[in-house]
Formats: C-alpha cells, sequence, structure tokens
C-alpha cells in the first residue's frame, strides 16, 4: 500500500490516547485496551510490545471496572516507549504489598463468579512493565504508572 | 512467498453497494470506481463476501477438472465434510466408490489422516503441557486471520500438518508402492469445502511446497457424484478406512473429540473467532484451555462456501454417518503413529510468521505520525459508518486517506459541507453590487432561496453538530 507524505519524518512522533473508564460496566470491558493494541499494530511495534502493553493495559482497565466508579486509562506512545496511566477515583488500596501478591483479591464474590478478581492483576502489570509505579489514597483513589519499551528501536 | 487469494471479484456482476466491504472481517474490501476491489494480502479467503453478496460478483476459485490430465495416475482426496452431502440412505463406502467413479484411479480419505493428525495434536499438547492454549492449525482462514490481526499468538498456532497435507503423502506413498508407479506421475487432489483451502495449497504455511496437486471444489463434482450414486450398483461399493473420529473433523466439535482433549473450547464462525482471540490476546484463557478448536465456518467444513448441503442437516447427517463406523484403530496403529510422530513426520517445516501489513509505515516514527493525522481526520468525519465512500468505516477511511488511498472528499457529508460552505462564499461574492448598479428586489429573493437550500441539511445529520476546529 501507498503511503502519505510526512513533512516531519525526521522529528520524533508521539502520540497521547485517552479513554474514559465506567466503573462496573463490564459490557465495556477492554474496549479501550483492544482500541490501544489496534493502534500499536498500526505503527507497527514487535508483537511481544503489542502484547505485554494489550495485558498491561487490560490489567489496569479491568481493575478501574472491578474496583473504581470511574477511571481514565490515558497512554503516550513514542518510537521508544508505551506509557500507560491508569487513574480512578475509588477505593484505593489499604496494603500495597498483600495487592501485589499473586492470588490476594479483595474483589467481591459477585465479580468472581464472573471470572474476574482472581488475585492476578497488579501481579500481572508487574510482569509485563519495565517500570511500574503505584501510589494511592485510601478513599481517594489510584494512580498507577507503566513504562513499557520499545527493544528493538535501535536508534 | 506470495500470499494467493482465492477470491476473484467479477467486475461485471458487481453493482458497487457496500454489502462486502461492511461484511469483512479484515476489511480488505473497498468500493472504488463504482466496483469492489479486494487487497489480496488482508483478504484471508474466509468467504463472507461471498455469502452477503446479493449479486454473486465475489467467486471462490478452485482449480478445474482439466488439471487431472496432467498425471498419469490421479488420486482424490475426500474432505469428511463430503461424505454430508447426500441423502443418507447413502452409505459413506458407496460416496467413496462414486468419488473413484467421477474419474480418480484412486481414492484416499482426508479423514484417515485427520485419525493420525488427532493422535499427534494429542501428543503433542501432552509434550507441551501448561504453554497452551494450542490453536488448532486445519482451518486455513483461521491461521490467516492470527497472522494478521492477531500477530501475537502465531506463536499458539498447533505445528502440526493438515489432515491434508498427510493424506497427500500417504496416498503418493501407497501408490508408489501397490501400483508401482514414479512419484511425479502420481496426482493427488484434494476435493475441498472452501477455497481457503485453495489458498492453502497454493501458499502453504506450514510448507515450502505443498503435496497436494490441486484442489476442486466439492460443488464443482456435486451433481456428477449424484448422477453417479444413482446408478450404483447396491454392492458397489469400497470401504470406508478412516475412524468415526476421522470423520467428525468435518463439523465442528469432531476435531476436539478425535484429539481428546481435557480443556478444550471449539468455536465457529469468523466473526465469533474475532471476539475470541481478542480475549486471549489480553491473556484472558491462558490458564484454562488446552486446545482451542477454531473454525472459520458456522458448523466447520460442512458450512464451507463449496459444500452442496445446508451446514446444520450436514451436521447431522455427517454424525449419523459416524456413528455407524468404529470409532477405534486397529490394535498397534495407534503406537505406530505415536512413532512417526516421534519421528518429526506430522511436524511443520516452517513457523507461522505474523503478517506486517497492518502497519501504516515501516518507519515507527512515521507511522504514529501517520496515526496522529488519521485520529484527526476522524474527528472530522461524521461517524455513521455508512459506506458510502467505499471503505467499511469511517476509521478505515481515515487510515485510507493516511495511506493515500482515499481523499477526505470521498465522504459524501464532508463533500457536502465543502459544497456548502463554497456556495456561501460564492452567494457573498455576488452579493457585492458594485456601487454604480441599482439593487433588483427580485434577484435578491432568489438568492436568499439559494441560500437558505445550501444551508438545508440531509435527515441522517439532522442531529449532528457541526464539528469544531481543534
Amino acid at each position: 500500500m501507498k503511503n502519505g507524505t510526512n513533512p516531519e519524518a525526521d522529528r520524533d512522533q508521539k502520540i497521547c490516547l485517552s479513554f474514559n473508564v465506567e466503573g462496573g460496566n463490564f459490557l465495556a470491558a477492554g474496549e479501550a485496551s483492544i482500541r490501544l493494541k489496534h493502534t500499536l499494530q498500526h505503527i507497527g511495534y514487535p508483537a511481544s510490545l503489542i502484547r505485554r502493553v494489550a495485558v498491561a493495559a487490560y490489567e489496569a482497565e479491568m481493575n478501574i471496572i472491578i474496583h473504581a466508579d470511574s477511571g481514565v486509562l490515558k497512554a503516550e506512545v513514542t518510537p521508544e516507549a508505551v506509557t500507560i496511566w491508569a487513574e480512578d477515583k475509588g477505593p484505593g488500596i489499604e496494603d500495597i504489598g498483600l495487592a501485589m501478591q499473586e492470588g490476594y483479591s479483595t474483589a467481591p464474590n459477585y465479580i468472581r463468579e464472573m471470572g474476574f478478581g482472581a488475585g492476578m492483576g497488579l501481579p500481572n502489570i508487574k510482569r509485563c512493565a519495565d517500570i511500574f509505579e503505584i501510589e494511592t489514597h485510601v478513599g481517594v483513589g489510584t494512580k498507577i504508572r507503566i513504562v513499557i519499551f520499545n527493544k528493538q528501536k535501535t536508534n | 512467498m506470495e500470499k494467493y487469494c482465492s477470491i476473484f471479484l467479477d467486475e461485471t456482476r458487481c453493482t458497487g453497494c457496500t454489502n462486502c466491504i461492511k461484511r469483512c472481517p479484515t476489511e480488505a474490501i473497498r468500493v472504488r470506481e463504482g466496483k469492489a476491489k479486494i487487497f489480496p494480502e488482508l483478504c484471508i479467503n474466509c468467504s463472507e463476501c461471498v455469502r452477503i453478496c446479493p449479486n454473486r460478483a465475489p467467486v471462490p476459485q478452485a482449480d478445474s477438472k482439466e488439471i487431472l490430465s496432467n498425471y498419469r495416475y490421479k488420486i482424490a482426496l475426500p474432505d469428511p465434510a463430503i461424505f454430508a452431502q447426500f441423502k443418507t440412505k447413502y452409505t459413506p463406502h458407496q460416496i467413496l466408490a462414486a468419488i473413484a467413479a467421477v474419474g480418480f484411479d484412486g481414492v484416499y480419505e482426508v479423514a484417515r489422516a485427520a485419525d493420525e493428525v488427532s493422535v499427534a495434536i494429542r501428543e503433542f499438547i501432552a509434550d507441551h503441557k501448561g504453554e497452551g492454549p494450542w490453536i488448532s492449525s486445519s482451518c486455513p482462514a483461521v491461521v490467516h486471520l492470527i497472522q494478521l490481526r492477531f500477530p501475537t499468538l502465531t506463536e499458539q498456532i498447533l505445528p502440526i500438518l493438515s489432515p491434508v497435507e498427510i493424506a497427500a503423502r500417504r496416498a503418493k506413498e501407497e501408490a508408489a508402492l501397490q501400483a508401482n508407479i514414479p512419484r511425479q506421475e502420481i496426482g493427488c487432489f484434494y476435493l475441498t469445502p472452501c477455497p481457503a483451502q485453495v489458498a492453502a495449497i497454493r501458499s502453504p504455511y506450514f510448507l515450502e511446497k505443498s503435496n497436494v496437486d490441486g484442489a476442486l471444489a466439492i460443488s464443482s463434482l456435486y451433481s456428477e457424484l449424484r448422477v453417479k450414486l444413482a446408478k450404483l450398483e447396491k454392492q458397489e461399493e469400497s470401504p470406508v478406512k478412516a475412524t468415526s473420529l476421522g470423520l467428525a473433523w468435518g463439523r465442528i466439535g469432531g476435531q476436539t473429540k478425535a484429539v481428546q482433549a481435557d480443556n478444550f473450547l471449539t468455536l465457529d464462525g469468523v466473526f465469533n473467532l474475532l471476539e475470541l482471540l481478542e480475549e486471549i490476546e489480553l491473556d484472558r484463557f491462558n490458564n484454562n484451555v488446552d486446545f482451542l478448536e477454531c473454525q472459520n465456518c458456522q458448523g466447520g467444513c460442512v458450512g464451507g462456501i463449496f459444500t452442496a448441503e445446508n451446514p446444520f442437516v450436514a451436521r447431522v447427517t455427517l454424525r449419523r454417518m459416524t456413528n455407524k463406523l468404529p470409532a477405534k484403530f486397529e490394535p498397534g496403529h495407534e503406537e505406530k503413529i505415536r512413532q512417526y510422530y516421534r519421528e518429526g513426520f506430522y511436524n511443520a517445516e516452517k513457523k507461522v510468521e505474523p503478517y506486517c501489513i497492518m502497519s501504516l509505515d515501516q518507519d515507527i516514527s512515521k507511522a504514529i505520525y501517520m496515526v496522529e493525522q488519521s485520529e484527526k481526520i476522524l474527528k472530522h468525519l461524521p461517524g455513521l459508518d455508512c459506506g458510502a465512500c467505499g471503505s467499511p468505516t469511517c476509521r478505515t477511511l481515515a487510515e485510507d486517506i493516511v495511506r493515500g488511498l482515499a481523499s477526505e472528499t470521498d465522504c459524501m457529508f464532508i463533500l457536502r459541507e465543502k459544497v456548502q460552505s463554497l456556495a456561501e462564499q460564492m452567494l457573498s461574492l455576488a452579493l457585492k453590487v458594485p456601487p454604480v448598479t441599482v439593487v433588483q428586489r427580485q434577484i435578491m429573493k432568489t438568492q436568499q432561496e439559494v441560500l437558505e437550500l445550501a444551508k438545508r441539511i440531509p435527515p441522517p445529520l439532522a442531529r449532528r453538530e457541526p464539528k469544531k476546529e481543534d
């Protein structure tokens, strides 16, 4: 296929995407992550990077849907890295150490019955991320920052 | 290797309606100059356009019977789905005899090879426990869909050759030995239920070159087979050598049954596949499922576009037929297959690589710039996904514009807005009367009417707010 012209090809590019995530809306689960994934496919990142971003973004998105009232999933995409911010207004996390343990979950039963809330969310994100930061205030909300580097980018 | 597309678009039949572009699961079709165009590199040969087109413009391709004459010894490789195409009064043994009578020197059932492949898959999954889910690889449309849309899942495609490839190998071995004919004079022809298999034979994904020499559509032999079956003497039959499990590969769930997977999921229909593969790519099933049987067509291969019988009826026919056949191998046969598996007989010769065709540009910076541009363009498009521009959705139109394949004015709403603003400009110019002229009331009125007309909004856009510039 033919390509469009780009007068600024030399300059390093970035795009910012932002998705609102509604707490408790399981019908929309994954919409933001899938949109982000398709965008990365169009950019042509290596499959392994896309998979890590997609999984991390999906877990972060699900965390907002399961636990929070509302939130935003934001992504900044550059040739070198993909950075994701997931910020929510919600209950916050009381014990981050526990939340980072595999299998630890505070999700209520009805959510577990839907197959979510297995206590793998944060550990999964950490496994996929090169940089993982979390900031939480009980009763206010949680902010997560995930950076995944594109290791194939050499220049 | 060049990717082969086995759907040909007959422009004389195409009216340029937008049914196919809206239906295509990989967005591989555009309407340009009043005719649909298929991008072969994006087409997975799923046949959805063939199913939806009211004018039968997309024509699925297969070989014609004439290619048989290129070979001295001709072997038919009938797909299990073929057994479900006839009335239940015919036994599978009779159907095999009829296939031979159509012009073949020998028949080797693909179901027999499916029996072998089932064991190989079972062994492979046992050897790679916990690395799943392993995605069945015998449906070429599924493999192409994954290569195109789910590049991260290519490593989970079962690297085991499909039954038809194994059937061709076995048939040639057998014929060379029994009939004492040099291999190059033996031709193996797949009687295929779908064009995706035709494409997989011409550009194989697991092999450098296919063992199969041609593929004939089941539908192209159908009437001939029916005539032969009706004329067949009662005692005339050729015994089926496959088990009922091999034959069950023709319908959805059959493969799973034959493989005897513990944790499995069966899935048919390309749109269901899109949805589920999306979730698998997000890691939702990894811990639960070992084997995923994926079939592009509803009902499995009996739902292929080259079949004659209704797929739901065919499923029942096939189930009834298989119930009458033995489900077990002869003693010792399974051990022999395991031996072959250990020797690598069923292994794929090359890896299935993802297609990078989705990306807008090879250079990542440039691609990011183009994505940014397309997002900007998208904000100006009406978001109705009407297809009147020839692209399936507003999003694809935006991508086509940055790829240089379309222009913004292909959107009839954008075009209309441009015409409107142009009309307004013209009018305001026309209203500018030279100071030396006396203004005539009548002219003013006509101009006012034109202005009103230009401002009128078409019904679909009645409630649309004018887009603001960013």
